[in-house]
Order: C-alpha cells, then sequence, then structure tokens
C-alpha cells in the first residue's frame, strides 16, 4: 500500500514542469558595464555580487600574498575616512560590504537596504577606488594574516589540502597559499599593494550580478556610479597549470589522532562537453547527500568516518577531480581502499539504470530549490557568468540532465576516474600508510 | 550627517516592520503539537521543521552523547521507511534533510519543493514513533559519531579547550557536558539507551512542527492532523527541570596547553541570564553590551581600546547568546599580538573593562546597533529557512510566538542606562571563568 502510494510520487515528481521562476535581465550601463539582474520588489533590500577575475593567482612574481592582503585592506579605510570611520558608516547604514578573494577570483559581496542604497554605494566606491592603504591599517592587517597563516600551519585539513596542491602544481600560483608565506607577507610594502589592486580590479574582467528591489534603469545608473574609473586593463592572467601529481601516498606526520586525508587526479574543464556527464556521475559517487556510494560504504556500512566526500573541481587554469576523508589514524587506511574500490568500480561499470534515474529526479528536482532568496539568487548568477554561461540555461539545464545516458556516463566514468591515478595525501600518524615514492 | 540619517531611517522601517506578523500563523494540535506556519511565495520551496524539547542537557548523568547519538540513529528506519529510505525519498524528490542537535533541543528538517510537504510529514510522523534499529545500526553508528567527535573536537586545540572551559563554568548543571558526548561515554552507549531516551521524550506534545515557505496556513493544519493529529500525547512527560548552578563564589581559571595552538588567547565567560518568557529585557541589554564591547573590530570598544589605540590584540570579541532554557554565559576574547604575552592581554581587557564601566555608553554607536538590529530583520525575510529556525529555536527553548516577535521591539526599547545596569550585574569576576589557550604548559601556574 505504501509502496504503491510513493511509485505515484515518484512519477508525479517527474511529471511536473520544473521551474527555475526567475526573470534575468541582462543589462549594459550608459557606461558601458554589463550586469546581470533579477528585479524582486517583496522586500526592500538588494543583493550585489561582484567579481574580478584572476583573484589571488594574479600576485606579482616575488610578491605572494599582495592580493590577499590588498584585499583586507580595502575596508580599512578609503578617501577621507579611516578604517575606524569607515566601518562605522557602513554599520550605521546596516549595510554588508564584504570583500574576499580566491586563486581565481576577488569577490566583493554587498547588501543595502534600499532607503539608503545611494549612500552604500557612494561607500562602496571610495573603497574600490580611494582605498587608504594607511601605515597602521596594513600593519593590524598583516599581523592577521601572519596569525592565519600560523594557524594554517597548525590545522591538518589545510595541511592536507597544501601539500596537494604543491605537489600538483609546483610554482603556478595555484601550487602555493594566496596568503603567502610569513616572509613574503612580512616584505610586502604599500607601493606592492597599490600594484596588487591595479593588476585584479580593472574593468576588462569584471563580473556584476543584482537582485532584489531596483529597475533596470536604477542599476545602469549604480554601475557607472560605481565603476566608472577604474583601469581598463589589469595584469594578463596566469598560463595553464600543468597537473604533476601521480598515483600514490603522501604522508605529512603530524600528531593529531584523526588522520584527515585529501586525494584526488585531473578532472575536467567547465566547458568541456562531458561535464554535466561528468556532474550527474560524482553525484552518485561522492557528492554531498547521505545517499551518495562514498558515503553509503565508507560511514553507513561500516561506520569509518564523519563524512566523506568527491568533487568536481574545475578552475580557470587547471582542472580536478577531488576527495577528502577523516577517520581516525587506525582506521583511515581500511578507509582509503574503500575509497580506491569505489573509484575502480565505478570507472569500469560506471552507474545502474537505477542509480541514474534517482540522480536525474533529485538534480532536477533540486534545481529550482536553489532560487530561494535575492542573496542565493545573485550568487547563482554570478557562478553563471564565471562559468560563460547564458541567461537560458535556467531554463535548459534540466533537459540537459536528462538527456544523460548509461553509455554516456560509463564512456565518462573510464576517461574520467583513475584508480590507479589516485594520489591520498594523508595528515596524521596513519597506521599501515607510508609515501609512495 | 550620517547620525540625523540614521534615525529617518529607523522611522520609515518601524513602518515596514508590523507586515511581518501577518505571515507567521500558530495552532496547537489536539495532542499538543504546536505549529508554527511562516508563509513567503516568492520561490516554490518549504522547509519543513520537527523540533523536540530535549537536547543534551536533558540526559541522564553518565550517558552524555545519548541526544546526538539518537539523532543518528533517527535516520536508521521505520517498518514503513526501512534504511536509508528516509533519505533517498527526500532526494527523490530534489530535496535536502538533516538534523542537529543542541543542549535544549533535537531539530529535524526538509528543504523540498512546496507541493512535496505531504510526503514529509508522513515520514517525519512516522519516525516519531516508528523508530527501528538493530544491534549492528548502533555500533557501526557509533563509529561515526566517534569519528565525528574526532573531527569536531579530538582534532581541535580550540575546541578541547572550550569543554574545559564550560566544564568550569558549569559545576552542577548539565551545559557542562559537550553536546556530543564525553568520548569514554560514547563508547558505552547502547541500543536500549537509545530506545528509552526516544519513547520518554519523542511524542508530539513534547514537539514542534515548522513550516516555512510557499504553503498556505489551512493546508498545512489539515496536514498536520492528518499525519501528526493520530499520534497520541506522552501523559507521562515531565516538566523540564535541570540541576541549577549554585552561586559562584570563587573565580575559576585555566590554562590549556596544546602543541597546535598556532593563535593563543584568552577568553572569559562570565554566568549570565538568558532570554526568559514574557522577560527579556536584561537578555537584549546584554546583547548589546557584547555588539558594544567586541561586535564590529574597528567600532567597538575593546577594538578601539585593544586593537587600534594600543596594539596589544589582534584580534578582540564578546559574544553572547540569550536563546538558552537556563542560564547561558556571556563571554570576552582577546587574541594577543606579536609580543604580548597572555597576561599583558588580560591585564589590558580589564583595564579597558574598567574604562568601559566608567565611560558608558558609547551614544553614536548604540544608535549604530539600533540601526543593524532594525535593518537585521528585514534581510532576515530573505532567509526562509533562517526564519524557520529563529521561531523553532525560540519555541523550542520555552519561549511564545509573542516572545519571538516581541524581541525587535523590546531591543529598540532599550537605554544606555539599561545596558550599564544589565554590565554592572554581570561583571563579577568571582562569577567568571577565565581561561587561558596557550602553545606550551606555563612554567609555573599563575595566581
Amino acid at each position: 500500500m505504501i509502496r504503491l502510494a510513493h511509485a505515484l510520487i515518484l512519477t508525479l515528481a517527474m511529471a511536473l514542469p520544473l521551474r527555475a521562476e526567475v526573470e534575468i535581465q541582462e543589462v549594459t550601463s550608459p557606461g558601458g558595464i554589463d550586469a546581470w539582474l533579477v528585479e524582486s520588489h517583496e522586500i526592500p533590500m538588494l543583493a550585489l555580487e561582484i567579481r574580478f577575475r584572476g583573484g589571488a593567482s594574479l600576485d606579482a612574481p616575488g610578491k605572494r600574498g599582495a592580493i590577499n592582503l590588498m584585499t583586507g585592506l580595502l575596508e580599512e579605510g578609503a578617501g577621507d575616512m579611516d578604517a575606524r570611520a569607515f566601518a562605522a558608516a557602513r554599520d550605521g547604514l546596516a549595510a554588508d560590504i564584504g570583500f574576499d578573494v580566491g586563486a581565481d577570483m576577488l569577490s566583493v559581496s554587498v547588501r543595502a537596504l534600499t532607503e539608503n542604497r545611494d549612500q552604500v554605494m557612494a561607500l562602496l566606491r571610495l573603497a574600490l577606488h580611494e582605498p587608504r592603504f594607511d601605515a597602521d591599517a596594513i600593519e593590524r592587517v598583516r599581523g592577521q594574516v601572519l596569525s592565519i597563516i600560523r594557524s594554517d600551519e597548525k590545522d591538518p585539513d589545510t595541511i592536507a589540502a597544501r601539500t596537494f596542491d604543491r605537489l600538483a602544481f609546483g610554482d603556478h600560483p595555484y601550487g602555493s597559499s594566496l596568503n603567502g608565506t610569513p616572509d613574503s607577507v612580512a616584505a610586502l610594502t604599500r607601493d606592492d599593494l597599490v600594484e596588487a589592486k591595479a593588476r585584479v580590479m580593472a574593468r576588462d574582467r569584471l563580473i556584476v550580478s543584482a537582485v532584489g528591489d531596483i529597475t533596470a534603469g536604477e542599476l545602469g545608473a549604480l554601475l557607472d556610479g560605481l565603476f566608472e574609473g577604474l583601469p581598463e586593463t589589469g595584469a594578463p592572467m596566469p598560463p595553464q597549470a600543468e597537473f604533476a601529481l601521480k598515483g600514490g601516498v603522501t604522508v605529512v606526520p603530524f600528531d593529531t589522532p584523526q588522520a584527515v586525508a585529501v586525494f584526488g587526479h585531473e578532472g575536467l574543464k567547465r566547458d568541456d562537453p562531458d561535464f554535466i556527464t561528468a556532474y550527474v556521475l560524482n553525484e552518485v559517487l561522492g557528492a554531498g547527500g547521505f545517499t551518495s556510494r562514498l558515503m553509503t560504504e565508507v560511514r553507513e556500512k561500516r561506520g569509518l568516518t564523519y563524512g566523506v566526500y568527491s568533487y568536481i573541481y574545475p578552475m580557470d587554469h587547471a582542472a580536478l577531480m577531488l576527495g577528502q576523508v577523516a577517520s581516525a589514524n587506525d582506521r583511515v587506511a581500511e578507509a582509503i581502499e574503500v575509497i580506491r574500490a569505489e573509484w575502480q568500480k565505478a570507472a569500469t561499470e560506471g552507474l545502474t539504470e537505477e542509480e541514474l534515474a534517482a540522480v536525474k529526479t533529485y538534480l532536477t528536482g533540486a534545481y529550482p530549490l536553489r532560487f530561494d532568496g535575492n542573496g542565493p539568487i545573485a550568487r547563482i548568477l554570478t557562478g553563471m557568468q564565471l562559468d560563460g554561461l547564458s541567461p537560458d540555461y535556467v531554463r535548459t539545464r534540466n533537459a540537459m540532465i536528462e538527456a544523460v545516458t548509461l553509455e554516456d556516463i560509463r564512456r565518462v566514468a573510464g576517461e574520467l576516474l583513475n584508480p590507479d591515478g589516485l594520489h591520498f595525501v594523508v595528515v596524521g600518524r596513519p597506521a599501515g600508510l607510508e609515501s609512495t615514492h | 550627517m550620517l547620525r540625523r540619517l540614521g534615525l529617518c531611517l529607523i522611522l520609515a522601517l518601524a513602518a515596514a516592520l508590523p507586515a511581518r506578523a501577518d505571515e507567521v500563523t500558530s495552532f496547537t494540535l489536539d495532542n499538543g503539537m504546536e505549529v508554527v506556519v511562516i508563509e513567503d511565495h516568492r520561490a516554490p520551496v518549504a522547509v519543513h521543521m520537527v523540533w523536540y524539547r530535549v537536547g543534551a542537557a536533558d540526559e541522564p548523568a553518565g550517558h552524555s552523547g545519548i541526544a546526538h547519538f539518537l539523532e543518528h540513529l533517527m535516520f536508521k528506519g521505520t517498518e514503513a521507511f526501512p534504511a536509508g529510505r528516509f533519505s533517498e525519498l527526500v532526494e527523490a524528490n530534489g530535496g535536502s534533510d538533516n538534523a542537529f542537535t543542541s543542549w535544549d533541543y533535537t531539530a529535524y528538517f526538509q528543504r523540498v519543493a512546496a507541493d512535496r510537504l505531504d510526503l514529509m510529514m508522513e515520514m517525519e510522523a512516522d519516525r516519531m514513533t516508528g523508530l527501528r534499529l538493530s544491534e549492528e545500526d548502533v555500533s557501526t553508528e557509533r563509529g561515526v559519531i566517534l569519528e565525528e567527535r574526532n573531527q569536531r573536537t579530538e582534532n581541535s586545540a580550540g575546541a578541547l579547550f572550550g569543554e574545559e572551559r564550560r566544564a568550569a563554568q558549569y559545576m552542577n548543571h548539565p551545559y557542562g557536558v559537550p553536546i556530543i558526548g564525553w568520548k569514554h561515554e560514547i563508547e558505552l552507549l547502547s541500543r536500549e539507551n537509545a530506545l528509552g531516551f526516544y519513547r520518554t521524550f519523542y511524542a508530539p506534545n513534547n514537539a514542534i512542527l515548522v513550516v516555512a515557505g510557499d504553503v498556505d496556513p489551512d493546508e498545512v493544519r489539515a496536514l498536520a492532523e492528518k499525519h501528526y493529529g493520530p499520534i497520541p500525547a506522552n501523559p507521562d512527560l515531565a516538566p523540564r527541570a535541570r540541576p541549577q548552578e549554585p552561586p559562584q563564589r570563587a573565580e575559576r581559571r585555566l590554562a590549556f596547553a596544546d602543541p597546535r595552538v598556532a593563535q593563543p588567547y584568552v577568553m572569559r565567560t562570565y554566568l549570565a541570564p538568558e532570554r526568559d518568557p514574557g522577560d527579556q529585557r536584561e537578555a537584549a541589554a546584554l546583547s548589546y553590551l557584547a555588539e558594544l564591547l567586541g561586535g564590529e573590530g574597528a567600532t567597538s570598544f575593546l577594538g578601539t581600546k585593544l586593537t587600534f589605540e594600543s596594539q596589544t590584540a589582534l584580534f578582540t570579541s564578546a559574544f553572547y547568546d540569550g536563546l538558552s532554557l537556563d542560564d547561558t554565559t556571556f563571554g570576552l576574547v582577546v587574541a594577543p599580538a606579536e609580543g604580548v604575552s597572555l597576561q599583558q592581554a588580560e591585564d589590558a581587557l580589564d583595564a579597558a573593562l574598567a574604562e568601559f564601566m566608567a565611560q558608558g555608553v558609547d551614544e553614536e554607536l548604540f544608535a549604530s546597533l539600533k540601526m543593524q538590529r532594525r535593518a537585521a530583520d528585514i534581510y532576515a525575510r530573505d532567509n526562509i529557512q533562517g526564519l524557520a529556525q529563529r521561531y523553532g529555536e525560540a519555541l523550542a527553548v520555552g519561549m511564545s510566538i509573542e516572545d519571538v516577535q516581541g524581541w525587535p521591539e523590546i531591543l529598540q526599547q532599550v537605554t544606555p542606562e539599561d545596558v550599564m545596569a544589565a554590565a554592572r550585574r554581570l561583571f563579577d569576576r568571582d562569577r567568571a571563568v577565565t581561561g587561558w589557550l596557550m602553545r606550551e604548559a606555563p612554567q609555573e601556574i599563575t595566581q
């Protein structure tokens, strides 16, 4: 009885039209700045997401950490306001202005009330154009960055990820921490920060998304007000990163009860025609949720970990297929063995018909649920632009998922998943594991 | 200039706020289950949450971690939905699900397309009384939570320090026991322990249903009556009465050393009153006190004194969470700058606190904080799951809907005098725990 009822529900789920009900407008400002907009006037606020491609990988030679330190200083005083005056002005307007930087982009995330949006944008303009880089602010933020670097050196998760990156990418910016080293950060000067800003914050690498209580006309004026006067071009993008890591194990000895492992090999880029197929495959293999194969085998059946995941990880200048697991020192070897076996199984057999049907229902059903707020929608729009997708993608994406066949999966699994090429970096005192060089 | 602007805005925002209350409907089923419905029709999404008024602080002595262990075991299946079927069905419907445990509550939630609410309720209601556990489920899952403890706590010097600090703060109240449990007690938790806890506490008269999103309150009521309505109340449910703290009469201090510590800091916590039903003024004053002292680094009092005017601290912070069934804590943190000792950092903290008590509240900063609280209520409307969380958590610790909806107004009524009076009642080192997190053990025990 109950079984029957559920079969019916599943059928319905697949038959229903799947709605990602957002109207994306492509806006070009009078001054020529492009942005994507979703108007939503229910709540008197605006979510604005700004990206500068290239991010911390545009650090000049010998200046590792400059773009990160510069990013940290964008909210530490601008125009005629020092750090405290800037913070007081921003908080007095109850606005959120967040700056962050990653390997591929510098991000500015803004949340502003409609009532004082113009004042918030004037403040943001100052931060984008006239950051002060005051000497005392530089020393204060430099101290914070150095503290983060020291903490990272004692954190098993970070040690594992950094070691993997270093072994995989060597001298390419992807091979080192964007925070820099204690020495490189200590040596940075104010001139280096001015130069760092010019390298990354330019109009030729700008991406903007706006969602909320604003019209296209208002957004056009806002964009010109924010960005007019920024340099047209910045530093050239970094070259492709060569992936140098072969299959095997690297143990990083560290005294802690639970070993942390980061593992992976080369993956595929976002613009690869097989990307969607690989994405579907990985959803079953190890992406989020409690029902993935890795989670079922390592956690649910054997209780070896609290969490195990795999990721398709395309970057602008490289592509990875990654995973991670954490397990007590005396159990991590078994966890790794199970993961290798699952990799092997998926590489040779692909997915079952039932798995493919279930994951399609999940992915297509979950997609419209992502669009549940101005903030989330603004971030989705930004991701789409960074990936070079068109606004139409929100309507065509589910059809692409539906079109994936078992044969596609089997072919892509065979090409992508390479059990012998998997390299595990294990931080801890793992029993029964040794580095394989 | 900015201050004047702030005042106009406060008036405009105040006018915009009351609409919110219209979007919230609440009622109680005949079996005592409370229901809250929050409407947001912007996206075809619903969040379905069931909160139980039981958490780690309600555990029997010696069985620490059983509330959290049971939360994990709740995914092991029932007769109607065998192991793994629950999450499978949620995912097959495009949804996601999870659960969490605190000292005061245990909650389960799913995020799904709004038209799948019926199935979510059917499954959640089913496992309120229908859980089936095998010995193997229990032993495997015990391994999982031991690894969870490894990941969250054993692998983190800061988390271990936090356990020591809480244990020192709460001498008698179970808030001194970690939610995940002490490792030696987790290792012994049994199937019978879990089922005993389950039968005692999982009942409709001990639960709150929160449904938020693209839903109609009448439909939610009909579905709730259909699925949760038939479950009988537990007539033996006892009032929640935990052992309370005796008066603290002496300062407590601890120094925790671990070679994995990269950034040492000093943390002091004071036992503090929580938000009480119908009486939230003291808590409102304390939440401003935390912001004034250690909110935004560049404008807060400790940040200004210890990071800007002197370079004593790398960063400072203050925290206070008033949503708690019993007495909570108010905390202060100072991370010393390079070359500054923990003793110097603590001395600077005490000097700054004394100065704050002498000077009183900075009116400009206070006005800015009030403005930010009002804006936070607008921003909160953009996050339906956050709103559901806000109501569920408050009701689970004994607050009423009126308390939740009255909180923004109570925050706006707080005066600088209220804040200083609350500070005078709070800051007594004889009622504090001061802890140092450090890389190497001190040569001699301080004081």
